[in-house]
């Protein structure tokens, strides 16, 4: 590593660096390690540590990064407490899943702490289980997923629409961070785009098992991974998004709440709809690959409006009154 | 004598890609100088023990293109490892569910499908391609389920990783935003074939930099998180984000990767660091 370089490097990304970083003599007070053993393997976490400490305070972070990761952390809250929540419901995930549900809602926990680390002072207070809506009324609480989080609840056997709703959440959260990620690609925020990347592909992985999950609950072989998807794939999935899904899970009244998480964004152009098969300006269906083939193999952004747009039908009036999900971009 | 080779014959247009003729770095010299019986072994100090400066290896080039044609490198693997999935003594045998089949189906077809449209994505951007890659799979046994799904799981959980800690050396928001569309659905794949290998494995330590929170008691308290999480993306040798994946540099990956190609198309990505 040449310090020396990535100093002067700095500099030139950002003029006022070495304003930002405190004089020689202070500076390691704010290594974060000071008074703990330094071993020569610690040393590039503290001088990582080090260079965060001007970006990490969220002071100095670009406005419009502040708000995508202001996004992010929002959508993390939706999806941990609804996780959490449904962990504390006797009855409604089934044995073989609670580990799984546990694991995802523990990786959102992480998230939640990496985004606020980053955020620092700009980070939101912490939004409350009470500032959501699972029903997907928006606020009425009436919404038709409201049995999403009732044990055997209409719909809900084997936790089914619970299931739905961590696949549409999931699905939401990749597809934002897909739509942020060039927003977070300046040469100062480098860290935090690749850090983004890391929780990114994890919301797939999430997403993926869910859809698994789906899988089992219909062919009754709950616990096992490998149960046939079923075309038009929106209650038996595969564990990759084809064309739309059929628009997704069917909710109890026959509608399909989660349709727009699987459309197009704005423009269209730039946030297709997952069924889409042309990328670079290159329809990769025309010729040996079918449209289904292709628009599994691509999942597309969202633009934060849309994102938005979507995640307020899963605010509540004390959510709203936070301002949750209502960032200008 | 010792030179890196730059992909493709001909000279690049666009200027992405470095010059043709690398000079040998210093430390490279010392290593052949000192490959001599009886020579004094050169000890370097923080010389990492990889193949990044070994002339048999492949470059893949610099800047957007170099990564590029690193991801569309890893694609071409994975694709011919699939199709050869497919056309295994395993997928073959007449037990084999439906339901399976039908995963290393789809497998095939999206690493295909990425191989393809990232060939295509260089020639269009006037990169030169990377050459077809000999894959050497000698060392995987395709005759079980439990052989093709641990090989599958390297392929896929190091792609995740590769495109992860690929992003940040792309400074064309159009090629990090294709990259995005392709790193989930190789995330899909990996937690799949995870839980296909055991059940709830999506996202084990072994790749995820697993959290446990410390929550609060009441389920209506708020969770303000529990303190400041280091940023540093495990690839620089830092600590991974809080529940997170985590990425690799390219060299490192390639390193790994090469395992599975045959002399004559390994790779290295000395651009990146």
């Amino acid at each position: 590593m040449n310090l020396f370089k990535l100093v002067s490097d700095l500099e030139q990304a950002d003029p006022e660096f070495l304003d930002r970083i405190n004089p020689r003599r202070r500076v390691f007070q704010y290594l974060g390690n000071a008074g703990q053993k330094v071993t020569a393997a610690a040393v590039p976490a503290i001088l990582a540590s080090f260079f965060n400490r001007a970006y990490g305070q969220g002071a100095a972070l670009p406005s419009d990064v502040q708000k995508v990761l202001t996004l992010a952390l929002q959508l993390e809250y939706l999806e941990f407490h609804f996780y959490n929540t449904a962990l504390g419901i006797s009855g409604l995930i089934p044995t073989s899943e609670t580990a799984g549900v546990t694991t995802i809602r523990n990786d959102e926990a992480g998230h939640i702490n990496a985004l606020r680390g980053v955020l620092g002072s700009n980070a939101p207070a912490a939004y409350l289980v009470s500032d959501f809506d699972y029903s997907g009324g928006g606020g009425t609480g009436a919404g038709p997923m409201a049995t999403a989080l009732v044990p055997n609840g209409l719909g809900n056997t084997n936790g089914a629409l619970f299931f739905a709703a961590g696949q549409a959440f999931s699905d939401v959260g990749q597809r934002a961070y897909k739509g942020g990620a060039p927003t977070l690609n300046t040469t100062a925020t480098k860290d935090i785009l690749e850090a983004a990347l890391n929780i990114h592909s994890v919301e797939a992985r999430h997403n993926s098992h869910f859809r698994s999950v789906r899988r089992a609950i219909v062919a009754n072989t709950l616990g096992v991974a490998t149960a046939p998807a079923v075309s038009p794939y929106d209650a038996a999935p595969k564990s990759w998004i084809s064309l739309i899904d059929n628009g997704g899970p069917t909710a109890p009244d026959g509608s399909k709440p989660a349709s727009a998480a699987y459309g197009a964004g704005n423009p269209a152009a730039t946030y297709p709809a997952d069924n889409n098969t042309t990328q670079a300006t290159v329809n990769l269906a025309s010729g040996t690959y079918t449209a289904a083939a292709v628009s599994e193999a691509f999942d597309e952004p969202l633009d934060p409006t849309t994102v938005q747009n979507i995640a307020l039908n899963f605010t509540s009036t004390a959510g709203k009154a936070k301002g949750l999900f209502q960032q200008t971009f | 004598m010792s030179h890196n080779v730059s992909p493709g014959t001909q000279p690049h247009e666009t200027g992405l890609d470095r010059p043709l003729h690398t000079p040998i770095k210093r430390r490279s010299f010392f290593m052949y100088a000192g490959a001599t019986a009886g020579a004094t072994a050169l000890v370097l100090a923080g010389c990492k023990d990889d193949d990044s400066n070994d002339p048999s290896r492949l470059d893949v080039g610099s800047g957007d293109g170099g990564i590029l044609n690193y991801a569309y490198a890893l694609e071409q693997l994975e694709a011919a490892f699939y199709a050869q999935v497919r056309t295994s003594p395993y997928y073959a045998a007449a037990g084999t569910p439906a339901s399976v089949k039908q995963v290393f189906d789809d497998l095939a077809l999206h690493e295909a499908i990425h191989r393809d449209f990232l060939k295509a994505a260089l020639m269009a951007n006037n990169i030169t391609p990377l050459k077809d890659l000999m894959p050497d799979f000698s060392k995987i046994d395709f005759s079980s389920l439990n052989g093709i799904l641990a090989a599958a799981r390297t392929f896929e959980d190091t792609g995740v990783a590769a495109y992860n800690g690929a992003g940040r050396y792309l400074s064309n928001n159009t090629f990090l935003a294709l990259a995005g569309k392709i790193v989930s659905v190789e995330a899909r794949h990996a937690a799949l074939i995870r839980d296909m290998i055991t059940y709830n494995s999506f996202v084990s330590s072994d790749v995820v930099n697993t959290f446990s929170p410390t929550l609060p008691t009441s389920a209506t308290a708020a969770y303000n998180g529990e303190g400041t999480a280091s940023l540093t993306p495990a690839g620089s040798g830092g600590n991974p984000v809080a529940g997170a994946e985590r990425s690799r540099k390219p060299q490192d990956v390639l390193n790994s990767v090469n395992d599975f190609l045959a002399a004559g198309s390994k790779l290295s990505a000395t651009s990146f660091s």
